[in-house]
């Protein structure tokens, strides 16, 4: 493991994702990455009897589902790391008094899925833990009415407002040869480009994720076509389009390659306004569809940059503007020769 | 010319503006239509048992209030202000909506801190400046 | 014909409202408080008595129309006098209102979840 450049680890001795699993609500269940999923719920309450505890559910669901597909017990864990949007990051705390692992919290907003698969892959790389087990989790409903309103009370929102993902995502992390390989990790600096509405948060968050992918390029010395995919986390439609651009402005045309997780979760027509956001979009569609098409070989490698968006309730009702925050990891199917001729820098 | 150069002014060409025409035209639609709704409320409570036109409306309000509580409780009323906008929202109608859904929303958290504490975090300000209003202007009234 | 000038009445506060919150950037609440204030100013003033008899629910259902029963209940009888005659006042006609819609809506906790 090193530093390469300012911002970029380079784990050169095989980190490895062992297994990861992603659960979900009855809308990301209906999309078109539905059939991906691991665990699908039909209702959004997920059978509890509050959303806070459905969102629990959905962690503790993923992270037993993410050992059981490892083959691993939570006592041969040695870390844990996780986060979500709560205040206090309450179902990482809750799902965490029920595992018997040494815990880290983490808060990143909805760049949690990376910062944590991002550190849990340092700490293993580095020999502080064996196997490292990474969590977050996002619900509409939990989010809608801490961030936002009550669920129920009317509101028109504007096209540019996104919808938060309801799901949860998890992926042990460790040193047995696995599918995918975490090859590389660029931690974001916190951007604030001075928006203040939340009701748009993909342009308050694209500066963060152009800083972050602009700053992995010149760390490795990479270039767009490296990546089979760079996928943003929840910039939406409106952020992703400003990303494309941002990058553009520096030279870096990532068109070809280029999504946003937010986009691919729901199908078009599915009533999320500008698209899907929260801890759990990047989470699952990583852990769920990406880590797949990985193993099925449709791509070699993939940078995932997971978007944050660090909102305070208090801080925008006092007119402060919103920081933003990215985090990117490269992720590769095992078994490819890491010095091919694609490979770029690395 | 370029996002890096001005952020803040640029980005305004990537953010959607609302339909302005569109929404105006959906308030104007369904307000009226629940005004017109009210209004015969009103003439029915009026050619009943209302002694007074002021007491005929008030009628028809609660009614109409009650309307919105049962919408709000199935879960309906946020779809129609998403798509009426202000024509939902703006009326006594979206008031009841405001105080139904944050009960609602907080039963969860008890009967006291829940509903109770929060039953006005939503409609608390406009009732709130109401009052105010009504009170201060009604001490050097007439 | 009373039932067209309550819907154009109605729904024209309805689209002053909306243009408010889509190019004047109010918020929601902002406007719902404006209208119940204006409706008190305007009910002290008189003006609003006028509107009502004209037309109808398309004054009394939009938020202004509460801010109007506020005032209304000040200005029916003999006119109130002091801290207390006043803010009983007040409530004369709103309580009505105000009373429903709590009642209402501790009744719908009662029986309901949030559907999300």
């Amino acid at each position: 493991m090193k530093r390469v450049g300012k911002q970029t680890w380079l784990f050169d001795e095989g980190v490895y994702i062992q297994a990861a699993a992603a659960a979900v609500g009855p809308l990301e269940a209906d999309g078109p990455l539905g059939k991906y999923f691991d665990i699908c719920y039909r209702d959004l309450y997920c059978g509890e009897k509050t959303w806070e505890l459905a969102e629990r559910r959905l962690m503790r669901e993923a992270v037993g589902r993410c050992l059981q597909k490892a083959g691993v017990s939570a006592e041969e864990v040695d870390l844990f790391l996780a986060g979500d949007l709560l205040n206090q990051q309450a179902t990482s705390n809750y799902v965490a008094r029920e595992l018997p692992i040494p815990f880290l919290c983490l808060f990143g907003a909805c760049s949690t899925s990376m910062q944590t698969l991002a550190a849990a892959a340092a700490l293993v790389a580095g020999g502080l833990a064996d196997r490292a087990l990474t969590a977050t989790s996002s619900h509409n409903a939990t989010a809608e009415r801490q961030f936002r309103y009550p669920t129920e009370l009317g509101v028109q929102k504007p096209k540019t407002a996104t919808f938060t993902v309801t799901g949860a995502g998890a992926a042990l992390i460790g040193r047995t040869p696995g599918r995918w390989r975490i090859r590389a990790a660029t931690i974001g600096k916190v951007i604030d480009a001075g928006l203040t509405n939340p009701l748009d948060m993909g342009a308050a968050m694209a500066p963060a994720a152009a800083d972050t992918i602009e700053q992995h390029f010149r760390d490795l010395g990479a270039s767009p076509s490296d990546y089979d995919l760079i996928v943003t986390g929840d910039l939406s439609r409106v952020g992703s389009v400003i990303v494309r651009e941002l990058l553009a402005e520096a030279g870096y045309d990532v068109s070809e390659m280029y999504n946003d997780c937010g986009l691919m979760i729901y199908r078009p027509d599915q009533k999320v306004f500008a698209g899907g956001s929260g801890c759990a979009c990047s989470a699952v569609v990583t852990y769920g569809y990406l880590l797949h098409e990985l193993a099925r070989g449709a791509f070699r490698r993939l940078f995932v940059v997971a978007t944050g968006a660090l909102l305070s309730q208090t801080m925008v009702q006092q007119k402060q503007s919103i920081p933003a925050i990215a985090h990117g990891v490269v992720i590769e199917a095992a078994g490819q020769e890491p010095d091919g001729p694609r490979s770029g820098g690395m | 010319m370029g996002l890096r150069t001005d952020y803040l002014r640029e980005v305004k060409a990537f953010q959607p503006s609302p339909p302005y025409a569109a929404n105006a035209g959906k308030a104007f639609l369904v307000g009226g239509a629940l005004c017109a709704l009210a209004q015969w409320l009103a003439n029915w409570y009026g050619g009943t048992f209302a002694t007074s036109a002021l007491e005929a409306h008030l009628w028809a309000s609660i009614v109409m209030a009650g309307l919105a509580i049962g919408l709000t409780a199935v879960g309906k009323y946020d779809d129609i202000s998403q798509f009426a906008g202000a024509g939902a929202t703006m009326l006594l109608t979206g008031l009841a909506n405001a105080l139904a859904s944050a009960a609602i929303e907080h039963r969860s958290e008890g009967w006291m801190a829940g509903v109770g504490g929060q039953m006005l975090k939503a409609g608390g300000a406009a009732i709130i400046y109401g009052v105010i209003a009504a009170y201060v202007l009604g001490l050097f009234w007439p | 014909m009373e039932y067209v000038r309550a819907f154009l009445a109605g729904g024209l506060v309805c689209v002053i409202a909306q243009l408010l919150i889509d190019r004047g950037r109010w918020t929601p609440a902002g406007v719902a408080s404006l209208l119940v204030v204006l409706g008190v100013i305007l009910g002290f003033g008189g003006v609003y008595d006028r509107w009502v008899a004209s037309v109808g629910a398309g004054a009394m259902l939009p938020l202004s129309g509460l801010g109007y029963v506020f005032a209304k209940g000040v200005m029916v009888g003999p006119p109130p006098s002091g801290l207390v005659a006043t803010g009983g006042a007040v409530f004369r006609f709103a309580g009505a209102l105000l009373a429903f819609m709590v009642a209402g809506s501790f009744a719908a906790a009662l029986i309901c979840k949030p559907k999300g």
